[in-house]
């Protein structure tokens, strides 16, 4: 048996890995200005996700780099941000799914003010969340100790937007959100349309009122931006329309 | 400056707040203790995370609670089952008040708008899950209230929905790092508040409070292979470990059986609830031979078992033969997308297989701490076995009550954060009605600041990356499913090296905002000081008991080891021999008595 007889089939079965070039865009608060671009060679496999390649510069090259992450499988919504220029969590983003031969672009989420490296501050995000009333608000009460009822097809209602992490990607997507910091941006409607089409809640008006006002949903351009950044798969500017007819509509 | 917290007073550098009740932890415990305390009493909850961060989050296939909706059921059998599925080392009481309360916990849940799946006649629909069964083992019963498999996400977004309607304070991203004690004329422990680093800037707060409750979460970070987030550090426990306040049942970790292979991505067991099956190299449905009765459906232990062994007696599949498969093609693309959506997602995702049309590789994977700080029926914590300490707090994984005893069953973690989060955040807010302001010592964040700028400030030759992958890759080699006296002592070996190489740890980030470096190597010295005391804890218990699994002592042994460990620390940290910083001791396991005078639970052997 010939040497590269052995070798060959080992050769096929192993995992070829690379070195990719990532540009990460770096801003030091007490030591920048500007942010700027550093870019870092990483070796990276296919099945590797952006967040592995920023836990290697982090953790072996640069301690100081400074981002967010928690669950690290999409479900907790902390690692947004602009990759190649697309809003996506860090850690659903696969190599084999990037265009490699180039550097891969890494930076935070905009619209929303920059504190340090890949970090923004979420404060104002949260509050536009907040102001849509985005709690069940019902005036029955239940029977003590029972559930309210509710049909397989009104469960399925709003099902797609209790899908929501809140991570941003939608709202920092959206280039009016860009330019009006004062748009209530797609992610809160997501969750007032998650209690306006809730068939328990009774004050889908109030929030439907609030939506109605000039910063809330008629600032929506329809631009899609958000439906394709949302990591949930959440149709997001149809959630959007459904809340525009609801304004007009004058109810669910 | 400006003050940004107008509500605290800003001396030497430092920020006083002052509530009657401070919770730490933002999860399912920490918000469900919040929705009691809020409305009641001045409270604040200190997270460092954002609260919808929290790992509950990630936490899939149901809770459970007798609601009998779809087949008959009661909180009796879901007692039994705990206390069965915890292998006898679960708190009785304990027990019975878990099970009895879950359907209030459910009902509680929903009232507030939680998003449950259906039944077709609009009741709450509930799935099977391991372990879980009717009539004292007969079958597997339909207990699981579940949100697809999204059911924690459901839970932490529904708690902190009702956190923002009751307008509770947050602060977020406030690393908690000290409990502030002191000694009352007794000599006994007393709680005057904690000691939090404001990651955005670095500065120090001091919450002054007459109640804390932890609610922090695990510590499943000390492994390679986990299910949990990378910010689950122990930190709440390793806070409560370094005050001398004692740990209970610590070496029991539970291991789920079906983490993606290779990622220890959760694969939710409401999978097989659904009916999916495990299969090894040549196809075979392995787990009949273990749990001829239940099969695929046993609890966590005897099934994380089972594969590892079908893997080491060379029935594994793929080119290494190192996992097995968990095979969901016959539930059909239907099933998969409405019930079992997220799970599709990640396998598709993470190992691009598709469940629909093949089965998925799957492992073990670190999961749930069964012990934490010990803690009473009402969430008060544990000075030793007979004495509380006042005003102090525990609740959901960082805490041990204990209802999981050696094995936690599937679904009653949820219930668990609920039930006892409730519990805890409702006597915290009665304590601190009663109770006045313990004084603060004198520059009580003292000990958080050298910390801080001992390794803000350190020049060492040490990387936090290096020590935490040596330590994570040593517990998943020698105290992970199977354990001996020999795995266990090497790793306390390795632990003890690692934790002498942290003392000269430097990091890059010198700076005071977001310094995450600083964050990063604050939890690995948590993680350090949890390690060595799972692994001492392990050693002493030569027994095999639910989760802890001692291929020497393969039995378990009820004469000797039927009690709750209960470990301190008792001298110098740093000193090289566990045996000269912590001590061990027992505290006997509740059981609860019938009618008659006998056992209501009586030990049994364990079969399924």
């Amino acid at each position: 048996m010939s040497a590269a007889v052995a070798e060959a089939p080992a050769e096929e079965q192993a995992i070829q890995s690379y070195l990719v070039t990532f540009m990460v865009r770096r801003f030091d608060p007490e030591k920048d200005t500007e942010p700027r671009w550093v870019d870092y060679d990483v070796e990276m496999y296919p099945t590797d996700r952006v967040l592995d390649a920023l836990h290697r510069i982090k953790w072996d090259m640069d301690g100081s780099l400074a981002f967010r992450r928690s669950c690290a499988h999409g479900i907790c919504g902390s690692d947004a941000m602009r990759i190649n220029g697309r809003n996506r969590l860090a850690c659903k983003t696969l190599i084999k799914d990037l265009d490699i031969s180039k550097p891969v672009y890494v930076e935070a989420i905009k619209g929303l003010p920059l504190e340090k490296d890949l970090i923004v501050d979420m404060d104002p995000f949260f509050a536009a969340f907040r102001e849509v009333q985005p709690f069940l608000q019902s005036r029955s009460t239940p029977e003590k100790g029972k559930e309210r009822y509710q049909s397989v097809e009104d469960r399925e209602r709003f099902d797609d937007t209790t899908k929501c992490i809140l991570c941003a990607a939608c709202t920092s997507s959206c280039p009016v959100f860009w330019t009006d910091g004062q748009y209530f941006g797609p992610a809160a409607i997501v969750n007032a349309h998650r209690f306006i089409f809730d068939s328990r809640d009774d004050e889908s008006q109030v929030r439907l009122d609030i939506l109605n006002d000039k910063e809330g949903v008629w600032r929506c351009r329809t631009t899609f931006n958000c439906t394709e950044a949302c990591p949930r798969g959440i149709e997001i500017t149809k959630a959007i329309a459904e809340v525009k007819q609801a304004v007009l509509k004058g109810g669910r | 400056m400006t003050n940004k917290y107008p509500d605290a007073e800003f001396k030497d550098g430092v920020y006083y707040h002052q509530h009657d009740v401070v919770i730490v932890g933002a999860g399912g415990a920490g918000m469900r203790a919040a929705i009691e305390a809020g409305p009641n009493a001045k409270t604040a909850v200190v997270t460092k995370l954002y609260p919808t961060r929290s790992h509950t989050g990630a936490a899939q296939g149901g809770m459970a609670a007798a609601l009998a909706n779809v087949e008959e059921d009661s909180w009796e059998w879901h007692t039994f089952d705990t206390i069965k599925g915890g292998d006898y080392l679960v708190d009785q009481d304990a027990a019975e008040i878990l099970a009895k309360e879950a359907i209030d916990a459910v009902i509680d849940l929903e009232n507030m708008g939680l998003p449950f799946n259906r039944t077709p006649d609009g009741k709450i629909d509930q799935r099977r899950f391991g372990g879980h069964t009717r009539e004292h083992g007969k079958a597997p019963v339909r207990r699981a209230c579940y949100a697809a498999d999204r059911t924690g996400h459901m839970i932490l977004q529904t708690l902190y929905q009702n956190c923002v309607k009751l307008g509770i304070n947050f602060f977020n991203e406030f690393y908690a790092l000290d409990l502030v004690t002191t000694k009352d004329e007794n000599g006994k422990t007393r709680v005057a508040g904690i000691v939090a680093l404001e990651l955005a800037t670095g500065d120090l707060h001091v919450f002054q409070a007459k109640s804390v409750v932890f609610a922090s979460g695990g510590f499943g970070k000390m492994f390679k292979t986990t299910s949990n987030a990378h910010t689950l550090t122990g930190d709440g426990v390793g806070i409560v470990w370094r005050k001398g306040l004692p740990l209970e049942d610590i070496e029991f970790f539970q291991f789920h059986p079906t983490g993606l292979a290779g990622l220890g991505i959760l694969l939710t067991e409401g999978a097989r609830g659904e009916g999916a099956i495990l299969r090894n190299a040549s196809g075979e449905r392995f787990m009949e031979r273990y749990a001829p009765t239940i099969k695929d459906l046993a609890p966590r232990d005897i099934v994380a078992r089972s594969m590892v062994k079908e893997v080491l007696e060379g029935r594994g599949a793929g080119p290494n033969k190192d996992y097995v498969y968990l095979d969901c093609t016959h539930l059909g693309a239907e099933v998969l997308e409405t019930k079992l959506p997220d799970i599709t997602e990640f396998a598709r995702t993470y190992l691009g297989v598709d469940p629909v049309v093949e089965p998925v590789p799957v492992m073990p994977t670190a999961h749930y701490a069964m012990g934490g700080i010990p803690t009473n029926n009402e969430g008060e914590v544990l000075a030793n076995n007979d004495e509380i300490v006042p005003g102090l707090y525990a609740a959901g994984e960082c805490a041990c009550v204990s209802v999981h005893g050696s094995n936690r069953l599937g679904t009653n973690s949820l219930l668990d954060i609920n039930v006892f989060g409730k519990r805890s955040g409702r006597n915290a807010v009665a304590y601190a009605k009663t109770a006045d302001f313990v004084p603060l010592p004198a520059d009580p964040a003292k000990d958080v600041r050298d910390m801080v700028e001992r390794l803000r400030n350190s020049n060492g030759t040490e990387r936090i990356a290096d020590i935490r992958r040596t330590l994570q890759e040593e517990m998943d080699k020698n105290a992970q499913v199977f354990r001996t006296e020999e795995t266990l002592t090497n790793v306390m070996g390795t632990i003890h090296e690692l934790r002498q190489r942290y003392m000269n740890v430097s990091i890059d980030d010198k700076g005071r905002r977001f310094n995450t470096d600083l964050l990063e190597a604050i939890e690995l010295g948590f993680l350090l000081d949890l390690a060595e005391i799972v692994a001492y804890a392990a050693r002493n218990r030569k027994e095999s008991r639910g989760g802890h699994m001692r291929e020497d002592y393969p039995d378990r042994d009820d004469a000797n080891y039927m009690k709750h460990t209960m470990a301190y620390l008792t001298g110098d940290p740093h000193s090289p021999n566990p045996e000269d910083h912590i001590t061990l001791d027992w505290k006997p396991v509740v059981f609860v008595k019938d009618e008659n005078g006998g056992l209501r639970y009586p030990p049994k052997e364990r079969k399924y």
